[in-house]
Order: structure tokens, then C-alpha cells, then sequence
């Protein structure tokens, strides 16, 4: 099949310093990822085109973009689930850098400031593991699922009008921790959560839910750090 | 403009063995870690099933059936010293894992969850054991990421984005690396008292794989190219479920949890090439039967694939079949749900990639080129090697998979993967530091960048206008043709003759990227050169052993040979031949057997 793509081209250097788009025909097959598309047009027709890229099965959170105005990981995305007109941009909300490359340290920042391991120094005398039940394993197992794509971050309202605010992603992190029964530094976390720019700045918007492409209920865990807090 | 720092231990590659090497690096010396990618999208993350270790929280198991499964599922080529520390480190570096916060998966007991895994078994009753320590189907996610936060905490150094494109030695002593910083294109010199290489394989060789596109096979190549050998590179797993054409990987656990393979006639053909543990066989075993099914005209639908059956209907079937039991002696049958929460990754990818749900249809795979046995040579300790005695490159470490130690030998088992980085990665590191303690930083070359200047001037400056992809897409097809899981002294002499003729191309690769930042067209031409080399040597060191013996299956030498062959090759790059030598096998207590399953 046909496809007709969009792409959203930005590179100073080269002096393309205002965002504008490339189109490009090309012949897929429905069952391509959208990155398959990409690396074609980067092979074959444009080398300069420009993207994160590496498992291209949807684990590494290399290659989140804007697809069709929502956000997705292009190797995550078929052809047949988008139909013949693609658009591709880079995700909302952080600096565009070149083409598709978003800089990700603002994103890196807010992660590493929810302290993110477990904090527990206490191991078994025998050291063997500590125990956890399969019930307390549950109560955090869908958030360990995040590949820190920034998918959920960047589809997020009040992350792209407030650059205070920690995003989605620094928020599951952080329920990662605080819901695990070997942890023992909720509070902390819980308290960094409760300050400006922490998880009461969400205004449930469910954009971080639709975009996670872990299928992570993210909506949901910021309102159980919500819950916790209170 | 160059840059330049000095670290005393430079740490290259940021996945499992990267990150475990710089948390112990980092306790003693002052580290640093450089990656291509961010930390998080190492390739480690993607490793499913689970990680090897003999805990027995499920039912009996032992360490020694631990070490004498991988010599055996080695094909006897692994080093019978190495093998044993690995698998004496395993249990203690697994409880290390859950200490740092590692979320296994767990048993009622609230013990480490356990699942069966192909090649491990109870040495007495010859049955799969349940071995491989798991979280979910997501086992290396969840050791990138907690390896990477505890980095956070230990406050580690990281250069993110930073690829290294060559290693510095001067007087036979490493003494730093060169690295371009992607989004500058500016060149950065780490002077370093101590390097370790962590940059993980090179599968992208192959048209059908199961690896990133940052496989490329970076460390390799470029110790090949300051005259350090490369070992075992004949030995390269095709693991046998891959979703078919795109090569993704299926986790051989939903074998472990009762998945079948199935060819046209609807036959679970692995009874006839393993009858003992069947569709647990060691991976080689089960690549070559899928082959021989196809060959035979047992492909579904007359087609390159058979399928991957896991719906609780033929799980059960077979279970029942094969008296299946659970630990307390109860008859094993799953649900779909029960399915679905032991490998939800994969269910996952399989609508997907496949529009198949997996607890309903069966899944259409392909075996699909998956771990480099071979790699830079190395010692029990992490030391970088360079002769068939074992000299020691002072200052130069290796871990993972671009490490040959070799405690795969010519096959790995499944979950001695993750096992090999955790356990050598801290190895390296240690011994890195140690190693920096009592070292002085050895002065660098007048012009250190010299070398890697040169190679990217050149692709540059081309104006030959041949397009990479034309030439990586050659390549890759005539590896899976001629140099893949079956082989023959005329294919690969047929191999060596295209890589040569592509390697000459190469020299007039010219990109359209001219620019400095985030130029990945000249990074990916970069690469591309590292991806010729590795191929060579490949295909060289492969049409010299003449024997079968694990993933090096030749139709015209059906055989394992272990009066000629029981040695290890390594093999120098010089310009485009490849010159080889034998080093032999470490042999402890396991003397050489037939291998059945």
C-alpha cells in the first residue's frame, strides 16, 4: 500500500531553524512499523532524517513520537493500525533538538528526583532473599512495567504548560517504590510528591493512560500517591 | 574540538555488565560509564525469561547440575573453570539482585518464583528443573533497571550518549578511549587507568534477529583493529522462536510453562529430536530441528515457520502426555489467565507484531540470530587476553556478551545470559579497580583521536556514493544464507568472498549528513564498518573448524570432533585476512560426551 508521510523536519545547523515538514511517498506493507517506514526514508531517500531508535519492539523507549497527534513509540505503531496518511513529530514539551530528538535530561531530572531504588538496608541473616508475597509483589507490579519513554510526560496538559511539574512518568516511578512492602522510604517520596510541582499539580487528564504504550494505569497510580498522601 | 577527562576506571556500554561493573568500580575508584544509548535502553532490558540459579525454592536443585547442564549445554567448549564460578556465584548474586530491590517475581512462600528453562534439568531424573529466577516475562528489564538505580544512589559518573569509537593502548597497556558525544559531534579523550569493555553483541549482522539496532558489534571490532583477537566467532546462537520475518524474540519460558512447537501436520515434532525433555532442549538443538522441519516440507502452510503453541488446550494436552507435576506432586494444567500472568510481554507482542492472540491462535516463529558465544577473550577474571597462553592486556577488562570467558562454549543455555553479566560484569569491575588502585595513568599518545578522525573523515569526505543500507542489507542476507544456523565449506567460502567485495564498497560509503550533531548517518556508516569486520571474522573462523559442535552445525562435517576441534579459536583481523590460532579448553571434572536431550 501507498502511504503518504509527514514528517516534522527541525535542524539549525543545517538551517532549517523554524519547524517545517517533509512528505514522502512510500510503498509499505501493513504490517510495517511506522519505524520501518523511517529507516526506510533514512536509508533510501534522506540520511539526514533524525531519530532515537534501538529494540524496535517496543522495551528499550528509544523512539516515542508524536503519531498521528498521539503520542506512541514508532516501533510499537503498524501501518494497518493508522491507515495511509502518517504524520510524525517529536513528543510535546521538551526542547526539539534535531528532527524527532527531544532533549530527554529535563525528563531524566525529575526521574532521578524521586529517589528512585529501594531504599532497605536490612537483608536476611541467612542472606537469602527478604520474603514478599505474591499479593505485595502484586500491589506495584503494574509500574515496574515503565521504559521511561516520556510518552505519558510529554502527552500531558499541565507538563507542557508548567515545567515544574515532575510529569506522569517520575510520579509511576516513584508508586514503584512507595507501594513496595520492602521499601521503607515512602515518605520521603511521598513528601517530595506533596510539594509544588508534585503529583497534586495532575488534573486527571488521562492523556499519560491512552499514551503509555506499557498499557501502565497511570492515572490511576498518580491517584494512589494522591491517596497515600492524604 | 576535542575535550578530555581522566577517570581512573572508564566503563564502556551501560547494560547489565556496564552497570554492574561500575557499581563496584565506583565503591573503590573514581568511575565513569559511557554509553551510545541512555542507560535504560540497553539491550539488556529486553532479555525475557529469566536468570539461571540454582536456589531449589521450588524443588531439589543443585549447583553442580547447574554447572555440569551449561559444560554440557556448552557442547563441551565452555572453560570447566569458569563455568564453575559462575555457577557458584549464581545463587549468592541472584539474593544480591533482590537485595538491591530486584522485583522478582515471588512463590505462595514469598520465596524467588522459579520456571523451567531449556538445557537445565535434574541431573538424576534427566527432567527439566525449575531454575531460571524470573519477574514475569520482563527478567532483564527489571535488572536494567534496578542495576541503573542503584547507580543513581552510588551516584555513578554517566556519560550518556556518548560512543565510543576506539580504544587507547599504548605499549600494550590500555590507557583510555575515544568518544564522540552525539549531540555535539564534538570528540571527548577519556584518559583512564583501567577500560572495560561492556558493549554487548552484534546479531544485527544477521537479516533475521532478535537484536537491537545498537548491535553492531562496536567492542569487537574495535579491539580487532588495535590487533587484539576476537574468540569463538563461529559460535553464534539462533535462538528458535522468533516472531517469523521480524525475528522478535518469544521467551523460550512459554516452552518452560508448557508451550509446544507444532509443524504443518499438526506433529510436536521436538519428540523426535530430544525425547527426553522435547521442547526444552538446548536451543541449537531446537533452531536445527525447526530447520530440517522446513526443509522437509513441514513448514506451515509450506513456509518458512512452524508455530509456537501456548493455548491452554495444547498445554494441557501435552502435560498430561508428559505426566507433567507440579512440585507437590499434583498434575500441572494452566488456565489462559494463568498464561497470560507468567508471560504477558509476550501476549502482548504478539498482537502486536502478529495480530494473533496467543491463548486463543498459535504463534508463527522462526529461529532468529540472538547471542554472540564468541567475543574479545578473556580470562576468569575479567582480563583481557591476547595470545593462546593468555597474556594478560594490563588494564583492559571485558564483560557480557561481547566477552568471550567463554562459559557459553559453543551454546548458551537460556537465562546464562543475564547469570554472565551480573557475575562478570562485578568481577570487571572489581578487578578494575583494584587493578587502578595501584596503577599510574600511562600517558596518552601525542594526537590520541588520530585513528577515529580518520575513519569518519574518510566516510566524510566519500564521494563514491555507495548507500550503506545497500551494502548492510547484502551483508546481512548472505550471513543468514550462508554463515546461519546450517553451513557448508562452499557457502561461507562464498561468504567470506561477498563480505571482502562489500568491505571494498564500503571504502566509497558516502552519507548525506554532513553536519556534527546527532549525526547518526556517519554513526550508522560507523557501525556498519565494525558490522564487515565482525562478519569476516566470522565467516573465516567458522569455515576453518571443521566440525559440528553446538551453534556451528556443518553438513559437511556433521560431527563433533574432539581429537581436532575441543579448542577455542581466536582470530586477528589484518586489512581483509584473518589469521587464526587454537587455544585449548579448560577442562575440570566433565570429560566430553555425546550430547542428547
Amino acid at each position: 500500500m501507498l502511504v503518504f508521510l509527514k514528517i516534522y523536519r527541525y535542524n539549525p545547523e543545517a538551517g532549517r531553524t523554524k519547524p517545517s515538514y517533509d512528505t514522502y511517498n512510500v510503498d509499505a506493507q501493513p504490517t510495517d512499523r511506522v519505524l520501518d517506514l523511517l529507516e526506510h526514508i533514512k536509508g533510501r531517500i534522506d540520511g539526514t532524517l533524525s531519530f532515537r531508535r534501538s529494540c524496535a519492539h517496543g522495551v528499550c523507549g528509544s523512539d516515542a513520537m508524536r503519531i498521528n497527534g498521539r503520542n506512541m513509540l514508532a516501533c510499537k505503531v503498524l501501518v494497518k493500525d493508522l491507515g495511509s496518511q502518517i504524520t510524525v513529530e517529536p513528543i510535546l514539551g521538551l526542547p526539539v533538538l534535531k528532527d524527532m530528538i527531544v532533549d530527554m535530561e529535563p525528563f531524566f531530572a525529575s526521574y532521578k528526583a524521586m529517589m528512585p531504588y529501594l531504599v532497605n538496608e536490612d537483608v536476611p541473616a541467612d542472606g537469602k532473599e527478604r520474603l514478599q508475597s505474591p499479593e505485595d509483589r502484586e500491589r506495584f507490579d503494574d509500574t515496574t512495567k515503565c521504559i521511561l519513554c516520556a510518552a505519558c510526560t510529554t502527552s500531558c496538559p499541565v507538563f507542557w504548560s508548567d515545567n515544574q511539574y515532575v510529569g506522569p512518568a517520575a510520579i509511576v516511578t516513584a508508586h514503584r517504590f512507595i507501594f513496595d512492602s520492602r521499601d521503607q522510604a515512602a515518605g520521603d517520596r511521598l513528601q517530595i510528591l506533596s510539594n509544588h510541582g508534585g503529583v497534586f499539580r495532575c488534573r486527571t487528564a488521562f492523556n499519560c493512560t491512552e499514551a503509555c504504550p506499557r498499557e501502565i494505569h497511570v492515572t490511576q497510580a498518580i491517584a494512589e500517591v494522591k491517596q497515600a498522601i492524604r | 574540538m576535542v575535550q578530555h577527562h581522566q577517570h581512573e576506571v572508564v566503563i564502556v556500554g551501560a547494560g547489565g555488565a556496564g552497570l554492574m561493573a561500575a557499581l563496584y568500580a565506583s565503591r573503590g575508584v573514581d568511575t565513569a560509564v559511557l554509553s551510545k544509548l541512555y542507560p535504560t535502553r540497553s539491550h539488556t532490558g529486553t532479555a525475557q525469561g529469566g536468570i539461571g540459579a540454582a536456589l531449589g525454592n521450588l524443588e531439589p536443585d543443585k549447583v553442580d547440575w547447574h554447572t555440569f547442564d551449561t559444560v554440557k549445554g556448552s557442547d563441551y567448549l565452555g572453560d570447566q573453570d569458569a563455568i564453575e564460578y559462575m555457577c557458584s556465584q549464581a545463587v549468592p548474586v541472584v539474593y544480591e539482585l533482590e537485595h538491591m530491590g530486584l522485583p522478582f517475581s515471588r512463590n505462595a512462600d514469598g520465596k524467588i518464583a522459579q520456571r523451567r528453562f531449556g538445557g537445565h534439568t535434574n541431573n538424576e531424573t534427566k527432567q527439566p528443573v525449575l531454575r531460571a529466577c524470573y519477574a514475569a516475562d520482563r527478567t532483564g528489564h527489571m535488572i536494567l533497571q534496578t542495576l541503573f538505580q542503584q547507580c543513581i544512589k552510588n551516584k555513578v559518573n554517566f556519560y550518556d550518549e556518548f560512543h565510543v569509537l576506539d580504544l587507547l593502548i599504548r605499549d600494550g597497556v590500555a590507557n583510555g578511549v575515544v568518544a564522540v558525544e552525539l549531540a555535539t559531534g564534538d570528540l571527548h579523550v577519556f584518559h583512564a587507568k583501567a577500560v572495560v569493555f561492556a558493549t554487548g553483541g552484534h546479531g544485527r549482522i544477521w537479516e533475521v534477529t532478535s537484536n537491537a539496532y545498537a548491535y553492531t558489534g562496536d567492542g569487537v571490532a574495535i579491539t580487532l583493529r588495535r590487533g587484539l583477537p576476537a574468540q569463538d566467532l563461529e559460535f553464534f546462537q539462533f535462538h528458535p522462536t522468533g516472531i517469523y520475518r521480524m525475528g522478535i524474540l518469544i521467551t523460550e519460558g512459554v516452552r518452560g510453562e508448557g508451550g509446544v512447537l507444532v509443524n504443518n501436520k499438526g506433529e510436536r515434532f521436538m519428540e523426535r529430536y530430544a525425547p527426553t525433555v522435547k521442547d526444552l532442549a538446548s536451543r541449537d538443538v531446537v533452531s536445527r530441528a525447526i530447520y530440517l522441519e522446513v526443509r522437509d516440507g513441514n513448514g506451515i502452510n509450506g513456509k518458512r515457520y512452524v508455530y509456537l503453541d501456548m493455548r491452554p488446550e495444547t498445554v494441557n494436552k501435552y502435560a498430561e502426555l508428559d505426566g507433567r507435576k507440579n512440585p507437590d506432586g499434583s498434575a500441572y494444567r494452566a488456565t489462559g489467565e494463568q498464561l497470560l500472568s507468567k508471560v504477558p510481554d509476550i501476549v502482548d507482542f504478539a498482537r502486536t507484531y502478529l495480530g494473533v492472540d496467543p491463548i486463543k491462535e498459535p504463534m508463527p516463529i522462526q529461529p532468529t540470530a540472538h547471542y554472540a558465544m564468541g567475543g574479545i577473550p578473556t580470562n576468569v577474571h575479567a582480563e583481557v587476553i591476547s595470545d593462546a597462553k593468555g597474556s594478560v592486556v594490563p588494564g583492559l577488562y571485558a564483560a557480557g556478551e561481547v566477552a568471550c570467558v567463554s562459559v557459553h562454549g559453543a551454546n548458551r543455555l537460556g537465562t546464562n545470559s543475564l547469570l554472565d553479566i551480573v557475575v562478570f560484569g562485578k568481577e570487571a569491575g572489581k578487578r578494575a579497580a583494584e587493578y587502578a588502585k595501584g596503577a599510574q595513568y600511562k600517558p596518552l599518545e601525542e594526537d590520541p583521536t588520530a585513528f577515529v578522525r580518520q575513519q569518519l573523515d574518510r566516510i566524510l569526505s566519500s564521494a563514491g556514493g555507495e548507500r550503506l543500507v545497500n551494502i548492510s542489507e547484502e551483508m546481512k542476507m548472505k550471513m543468514m544464507d550462508d554463515v546461519g544456523v546450517f553451513r557448508t565449506a562452499q557457502g561461507m567460502q562464498s561468504a567470506e568472498q561477498k563480505i571482502r567485495e562489500l568491505r571494498q564498497r564500503y571504502q566509497k560509503i558516502s552519507v548525506d549528513d554532513h553536519g556534527r550533531k546527532f549525526n547518526s548517518d556517519l554513526l550508522n556508516a560507523w557501525e556498519l564498518g565494525c558490522m564487515l569486520d565482525v562478519a569476516l571474522t566470522t565467516a573465516v573462523s567458522a569455515e576453518a573448524r571443521q566440525e559440528s559442535r553446538g551453534a556451528h552445525a556443518r553438513e559437511d562435517f556433521p560431527k563433533r570432533d574432539d581429537p581436532n576441534w575441543m579448542k577455542h579459536t581466536l582470530a586477528w583481523l589484518e586489512g581483509d585476512q584473518v589469521k587464526l590460532d587454537y587455544k585449548p579448553v579448560a577442562v575440570t571434572k566433565y570429560q566430553p560426551m555425546e550430547r542428547v536431550y
